[in-house]
């Protein structure tokens, strides 16, 4: 039985298909202008790569902030039900899911089931979510991707007063001009955001397993960061950015399996 | 490159006034986030002011600031009897006497430039923004700052400017070219307003139209921190986005309220304040002696 998820996020799309609950096939693209026919396309996209069409899906799941705009789904469910659920595939033992994209942050709690217990999240300011790295990034003229492997370089803590993002653009401008290094500065970024996302999930209490997915995982010097502010290990899966996408997958294996069962 | 956030410095005397009358000569220096004022006052009187942007560094700029202030009035440093510096970089101000919060200083300038019916004050500064009320004498009795966030402060509106390219000066006017008065733009982050405008221009919404939406955001994001605060009659806007009739207008319609119009620049309320400090510091030490 063919299942899909489909997570179309505020940057990047993101589509897995299952085959009897097992990967079959993971496609992402950028969302571009067009979320509708973007979505589409790579919905079709990535059944095709998994031997199928259209017709072969039992149920699909979309969730993320565009879900609205994917015109195949049965269903849609949240942004914090896939996470949740998506992060207990990765990881049985997750009870914190941390999930950070590009214009939002998560903290969830779950039980051992991937439910739900409790959630916080930050949708109104950049400064806690993957937008603030990517500021960032520009104002110190460096590529996003190579601002995690400069932070791990760095050799001293230097503190960032500014929370904002267009207020942090400024400071670490004025960073480089007095002298301080790109590696320094870049892990006075990744411990600003991180101290933003720890303290949003202390408000909900963390608990261990901490899973971390979502586009942020992906970059070690956040990770880093993000394990010193929590004072405990963080486990990332494999592919973070693809888990909400994977549990929206999940649970619609699950609804057409009780379906095709009763 | 056009920079559309930068706009023009100026200075000012007054024509009637002769320094070489003067009993008490203050100054007040606000060194801000964005913009620098050294203002001259004789007897309380405005005499000369500057106002230009701040550089990188607070010490260097108020002493540029004080200097366009006293050009070309025959006034010195060494006549001017006490200096107050106020602002952002108030500390680190070698020639000031004294050092006082922009919070108390742009009271007391908003006390001057209003009158003393003014009541509840908001500053809308480069950085920051500052709600607050005062007393008959301009003194303080309760505040309420943002300076954790560029939504509702000059670098915002800065950020916008560059990304429409308009002229920071010309938002306000603009914004009224309109069929339609729009909905505000509904992201309260700048970042992320930053991409709902370019989407918006990417749907063919004109630009007026998003500079519209942009500044009744802010009209909004301000009216929240008034509005917590509580908002008392006699009513005044100071700082450089008081000069941003986009902003002013809609924030007093939401408010049902219309601000006073100040006696000068509204910009140097602050510096006004600061120089006003000064002068009863003067007389305090007069009195003394």
């Amino acid at each position: 039985m063919i299942t899909a998820g489909i997570d179309i996020g505020a940057k990047c799309i993101k589509v897995v298909i299952l085959k009897d609950g097992k990967l079959a096939a993971k496609a992402m693209e950028l969302s571009g202008f067009d979320q509708k026919s973007m979505s589409e396309q790579l919905y079709k996209k990535a059944l095709a790569e998994a031997g199928a069409t259209e017709k072969d899906v039992a149920y699909t799941i979309a969730t993320g902030a565009g879900k609205g705009e994917f015109a195949l789904a049965t269903e849609r469910v949240t942004e914090v039900t896939a996470d949740a659920k998506g992060a207990n595939i990765a990881d049985s033992k997750a009870r914190t899911v941390i999930s950070v994209g590009a214009e939002e942050g998560r903290a969830i709690r779950c039980d051992a089931a991937g439910k739900v217990v409790d959630f916080a999240i930050n949708e109104k300011c950049a400064a806690g979510a993957g937008a603030f790295t990517e500021a960032m990034a520009r104002a110190l003229e460096v590529k996003v991707e190579e601002l995690g492997p400069l932070s791990l370089k760095s050799q001293n803590a230097v503190p960032m007063n500014a929370q904002c993002a267009v207020f942090a653009e400024s400071e670490v401008v004025s960073l480089v001009h007095s002298g301080t290094s790109k590696q320094d500065i870049s892990r006075a970024i990744h411990d600003a955001i991180a101290s933003r996302i720890s303290s949003m999930a202390r408000r909900i209490s963390i608990e261990n397993d901490v899973v971390l997915i979502g586009g942020l995982g992906k970059n070690p010097g956040f990770i880093e960061s993000l394990k010193r502010d929590l004072a405990t290990d963080v486990f990332v899966p494999n592919d973070p950015e693809f888990i909400s996408a994977l549990g929206a997958a999940h649970i619609a294996w699950e609804r057409a399996s009780s379906k095709g069962g009763s | 490159m056009v920079e559309f956030w930068r706009w023009k410095e100026y200075r000012w005397t007054a024509p009637d006034i002769d320094w070489r009358n003067a009993g008490i000569i203050s100054c007040g220096i606000d060194v801000g986030s964005v913009s620098t004022q050294g203002v001259i006052m004789t007897d309380g009187k405005l005499y000369a002011y500057s106002n230009m942007r701040t550089g990188s560094n607070s010490p260097d700029s108020a002493k540029r600031g004080l200097d366009w202030a006293l050009e070309g009035t025959g006034l010195k440093q060494e006549n001017i009897h006490f200096i107050v510096a106020t602002g952002y970089g108030r500390i680190n101000i070698p020639m000031a006497n004294k050092a006082i919060t922009e919070i108390a200083c742009h009271a007391r300038g908003a006390n001057f430039m209003y009158g003393p019916s003014v009541r509840t004050v908001l500053d809308m500064g480069g950085q920051d923004c500052k709600a607050i009320r005062c007393d008959e004498k301009g003194k303080v009795t309760a505040f309420l700052m943002n300076d954790k966030c560029a939504a509702g402060t000059g670098r915002g509106m800065e950020v916008f400017s560059d990304l429409l390219q308009v002229h920071i000066e010309e938002i306000g006017d603009l914004s009224f070219q309109v069929d339609k008065e729009p909905p505000p733009v509904s992201s309260t982050c700048v970042v992320f307003a930053k991409s709902e405008a370019s989407a918006m221009l990417r749907k063919g919404v004109p630009k007026n139209e998003v500079i519209a939406a942009y500044c009744s955001a802010m009209a909004h994001r301000v009216f929240s921190l008034l509005e917590r605060l509580g908002v008392e009659k006699d009513f005044g806007i100071t700082g450089g986005i008081s000069k941003n009739k986009g902003v002013v207008d809609r924030l007093e319609k939401e408010l049902g309220l219309k601000s006073l119009t100040p006696r000068y620049d509204a910009q140097i309320a602050g510096g006004v304040g600061a120089a006003l400090f000064a002068k009863s510091l003067v007389e305090k030490q007069r009195a003394g002696a």
